[in-house]
């Protein structure tokens, strides 16, 4: 029905897509650790070796863990299996609050304790009005 | 091909462009006051919802009409059909544009939410990558004369950068991102609030019209300028 330039050129094309795909899935298969933007502190635990490299590690602000003393910010981020205290000097973002998603960026001091220089604040899915979650803690 | 008459095309593209810009005028206006009057702001990022209505349709309309571009260049590439790289070519400046506007309203929200006006996360790096897809696209248009190696040139970058769509739109489920999981999902409930998800969607159909007439315009210069070599077809 087709020319034979035709076919070619679809074969051609379905060789390409396919290696390109494989490569395209090997390559983000063995970069994991560099694609995720963060570690959980159940990650951290099972770190063999302490990474003396700046990371990041995110979760949520464990609820009444949030401590302010000497200019020193106290917090604890879990992932509800395991937790990881964090310190900090300096300004947070608004979003930052209990039971609210964190990242942080810094070093860690060992696998309970993170010396945090930079505090984000990562917003969830959910959006609604101030109204909808007032019901909702009723 | 009867259907890809291009006089006919352009007389019926000069006839529907006012239908589509009155239409677009009335959605755009309407979503706005949606989106910056009437709906309620958020109970956790205030005011800065808002610029969700502009980032996410710009979003989801970059990815769509990259996608289209990658499967009409598969159709160009197998079968040299010419008519549909006139297509394809007049998508790519309202896509490129929507892509560059997602990226900047996302670093706009990012500041006051986030904290950070860029991430290297997954989801933000690979939306650039997009961007650049777009501009070597673009670009390669310019660069190349030969109209045969030309074609060839164009329908090999979208089909190659169609890779990263895929990419992008589960980015934020294979790995832990900066950027929150996509709140619209179709097999499950959504976790947008109703009263958000209306002018959401108002917005999306007047960007899709707006790019519609992007596209018009931009598929009109293109006849002309095939006219004018004195071409009957690319």
């Amino acid at each position: 029905m087709y020319g034979k330039k035709v076919k070619l050129r679809l074969t051609f094309l379905i060789i390409l897509v396919l290696s390109l795909g494989l490569t395209i899935f090997l390559v983000l298969k063995s970069l994991k650790e560099n694609v995720i933007y963060f570690l959980s502190p159940t990650e951290i635990k099972t770190l063999n070796e302490l990474n003396k490299d700046k990371i990041r590690i995110g979760g949520m602000v464990k609820k009444d863990s949030i401590n302010i003393s000497n200019n020193q910010l106290l917090f604890v981020i879990t992932d509800f299996e395991n937790e990881i205290t964090v310190t900090y000097s300096g300004l947070v973002p608004n979003l930052f609050q209990e039971s609210k998603g964190v990242v942080a960026e810094g070093f860690l001091k060992d696998k309970n304790y993170f010396m945090a220089d930079k505090i984000l604040a990562k917003h969830d899915e959910n959006y609604m009005p101030p109204e909808m979650i007032k019901k909702k803690g009723d | 091909m009867n259907f890809f008459n291009q006089n006919k095309i352009f007389l019926s593209i000069n006839k529907y462009y006012r239908f589509i810009l009155i239409f677009f005028l009335i959605l755009s206006s309407l979503g706005l006051i949606e989106a910056l009057i009437i709906s309620p702001e958020d109970y956790l990022q205030g005011d800065s919802v808002r610029i969700m209505y502009v980032h996410v349709p710009s979003a989801w309309i970059s990815l769509g009409i990259f996608s289209c571009m990658a499967f009409l260049s598969v159709l160009v590439f197998i079968f040299k059909n010419r008519n549909l790289v006139i297509i394809a070519k007049s998508l790519a400046p309202s896509g490129f544009i929507f892509t560059l506007i997602a990226l900047v309203t996302g670093s706009i929200w990012g500041k006051p939410t986030w904290g950070t006006w860029w991430a290297w996360d997954a989801r933000i790096t690979t939306m650039l990558i997009l961007c650049f897809f777009y501009l070597m696209y673009l670009l390669a248009w310019r660069i190349f004369e030969k109209r045969d190696s030309v074609i060839k040139i164009t329908s090999l970058i979208s089909i190659i950068g169609a890779f990263n769509i895929p990419i992008i739109k589960f980015s934020v489920d294979w790995w832990s991102t900066l950027h929150q999981p996509s709140s619209i999902k179709i097999l499950s409930e959504s976790k947008i609030h109703e009263s958000m998800l209306t002018p959401l969607i108002i917005m999306t159909a007047a960007f899709a019209l707006f790019s519609l007439l992007i596209f018009l315009m931009k598929y009109n210069t293109e006849l002309i300028k095939i006219k004018n070599k004195g071409l009957d077809r690319l």
